[in-house]
């Protein structure tokens, strides 16, 4: 383990930043999220939860695909750059660095996604461990470490001090680039770090929904999920705002629009959302008409489809950014124990 | 152009090189590669995405069959935003075009050397006249081919003239087609396509392919469930709203499948495993 040498937080980020492109959570009008860094930043590495996930760096809300030239009859693409700059998002948390996975068995099992795979080739992720695990936080029941998050490098913030532990290839090559500002850790330093881990243990035994029951979601049960009457109930509040699905990690559904320059059209996809009612609209009709109709996709995707097709894995990372932002308080959480195995 | 990326995303150019009126609401638009030949090779009952830069872009089947080694043929009803679009289309205008995409009829496979009866309503004549023109050119590989086609008028049948031409003239194939009211100077059989093919009494022994209006592939479906056929036997192929055509963009999820990928050919026992949202 190695550890950062001076307290003074920013002389490492222009260090980073003298290297890579590089992203932190920063506050912006009150909210934080994950900018480029600038040496006026206010970066926030004590916030948890920052307003959207860290999924915008390798699936952004919007992004470029293509141009066309329209000439009369005749039309020419214009190919997409493959030029782009390595980058590093650092501070992200164990959930959204579980996240990043999740996208990756969508964007890159075949055929693959070329846009999010130029991205993740050239980001690096480093991630904190999660000092104070909030109440609404639930990543441990999808088996997610909030004391040791999956990154390429891993930090730890205790009392001011980063410790830094490099844990892939990728890692160990970025980290061998910063030796100036990294040192070995003490004996002390490593039992520092390990009593933070316990304590990060200690609080999310005991956090109102670390024993969340998931059995039961599963290919095998979906069409007794799907059938469940609880949905009309669940989903009666629901006002199809798509926050949810915005904030959410793991959210993964895309829209392909053409927008007129005046000098060529572009293609751009951006994030779209299952809660909406246009999303599966079509000239002959809507197979999606109500409102519990998608409520219920959302959840059946992220808890029984998602994992049929995926080893058991859900589509949830237990951020619990829904939880937080949802208008009618309801989210994931709330089906789980409606929809799961009664205690 | 420069190098082209290989992302499922990034579409190649064809040019229509023929327009056919097929009926006031359907054309047929032949498409080709810009220098001559068919964009990609498919299988009966497989997609493409076609668009028009700035318009939109939309799945729609491959109404040609694989054997016709010249161009692709697409039968597109006027009834959204684009497709108006592609109806005001004239011959040398270029589109983009992505696919295959999604599977396809099992011609190679659970068809071969069976009976078949092909069912199709309206614009659902479109992917099937790939499977019937597939089977025609492999003749020796299909047992009888009996189609049973309906629209609302004789001027609604889309492709009636290969019908006549063609298809009724095929040795071991019988066309039935059907409208659904009367109309002046038809003398054909005259009803909804679920009642024309109970009527008709097909032996057992034939797989069935169907595509046409939900309410149709219902009827009829229960009609030939009447009949004493099994839902093994049964085809169809599904049509959900879709962005990248191969299981990314979330909009044709329909329980643990992607219409786009793990469709749009499903046999009817396949959908009794799936939540009936289509």
């Amino acid at each position: 383990m190695l550890k950062f040498t001076s307290n003074e937080m920013k002389t490492l980020f222009s260090a980073i930043a003298e290297l890579r492109k590089l992203y932190l959570p920063i506050e912006k009008a009150g909210e934080v999220g994950f900018y480029l860094w600038e040496e006026d930043a206010k970066v926030r590495l004590d916030v948890l939860k920052t307003v959207k996930s860290a999924k915008d760096a390798f699936f952004p809300q919007s992004e470029h695909l293509m141009s066309f030239k329209v000439k009369d009859k005749a039309i020419e693409i214009e190919q997409p750059s493959d030029d782009m700059d390595d980058f590093v998002i650092m501070g992200v948390r164990a959930c959204d660095a579980k996240s990043f996975e999740i996208l990756d068995s969508v964007y890159l099992s075949k055929p693959v996604d070329t846009y999010y795979q130029m991205r993740r080739e050239h980001g690096l992720v480093i991630t904190m461990a999660c000092g104070q695990p909030e109440e609404s936080c639930f990543c441990t029941v999808f088996g997610i470490d909030p004391a040791n998050p999956i990154g390429d490098v891993v930090t730890w913030l205790v009392d001011g001090t980063l410790y830094w532990e490099a844990k892939t290839e990728k890692g160990e090559a970025f980290t061998a680039e910063l030796t100036a500002v990294l040192a070995e850790a003490s004996a002390e330093d490593v039992a520092a770090v390990n009593a933070q881990k316990d304590a990060i243990k200690a609080i999310t035994e005991k956090l109102p929904f670390a024993n969340l029951n998931l059995e039961g979601f599963d290919g095998e049960h979906l069409m007794e999920k799907f059938n469940d009457p609880q949905w009309a109930e669940l989903s009666k509040a629901c006002l199809g705002c798509g926050t949810c699905t915005f904030v959410c990690p793991t959210c993964q559904c895309y829209d392909v629009r053409d927008y007129d320059t005046g000098d060529g059209i572009r293609r751009f996809r951006c994030w779209d959302s299952c809660m909406y009612s246009d999303f599966t609209m079509m000239a002959h009709g809507n197979n999606r008409n109500s409102q519990v109709e998608r409520f219920r996709q959302r959840f059946m995707h992220k808890l029984v489809y998602f994992p049929a097709n995926n080893n058991g894995e859900y589509s949830c990372v237990g951020c619990g950014r829904c939880i937080n932002k949802c208008p009618i308080q309801m989210n994931i959480v709330k089906v789980i124990k409606a929809l799961g195995v009664k205690e | 152009m420069t190098a082209v990326r290989e992302d499922m995303l990034i579409p190649k150019i064809g040019i229509v090189t023929d327009i056919r009126q097929d009926t006031p609401d359907v054309k047929t638009f032949r498409v080709n590669a810009l220098d001559g030949g068919k964009v990609f090779e498919h299988m009966p009952g497989q997609c493409a995405m076609l668009s028009i830069p700035g318009v939109g872009e939309a799945m729609f089947s491959i109404t040609s069959s694989p054997t016709n080694k010249e161009f692709m043929e697409f039968s597109i009803k006027k009834c959204g935003c684009l497709t108006e679009w592609l109806h005001q289309m004239e011959v040398g205008q270029q589109v983009t075009i992505r696919g295959p995409l999604g599977n396809h009829f099992p011609v190679e496979d659970e068809l071969k050397g069976k009976n078949l009866l092909i069912i199709a309503g309206g614009i659902g004549i479109a992917p099937v006249r790939s499977v019937i023109n597939y089977c025609r050119d492999n003749r020796a590989d299909y047992g009888t081919i009996d189609v049973v086609y309906g629209a609302r008028t004789p001027a609604d049948l889309v492709d009636f003239q290969e019908m006549q031409e063609e298809w009724m003239k095929t040795e071991g194939m019988n066309v039935h087609l059907t409208i659904d009211v009367p109309s002046e100077g038809w003398d054909g059989h005259v009803g909804f396509v679920p009642n024309y093919v109970k009527e008709l009494n097909f032996s057992t022994d034939k797989t069935v392919v169907m595509c046409g209006p939900p309410i149709m592939i219902k009827f009829t479906l229960q009609n030939l469930m009447e009949c004493g056929f099994a839902k093994t036997q049964v085809y169809t192929t599904m049509e959900l709203r879709m962005k990248c055509g191969f299981g990314k963009c979330g909009r044709c999820n329909i329980g643990d499948k992607y219409v786009c990928k793990d469709g749009p050919v499903f046999r009817f026992d396949a959908l009794d495993q799936l939540p009936s949202e289509y």
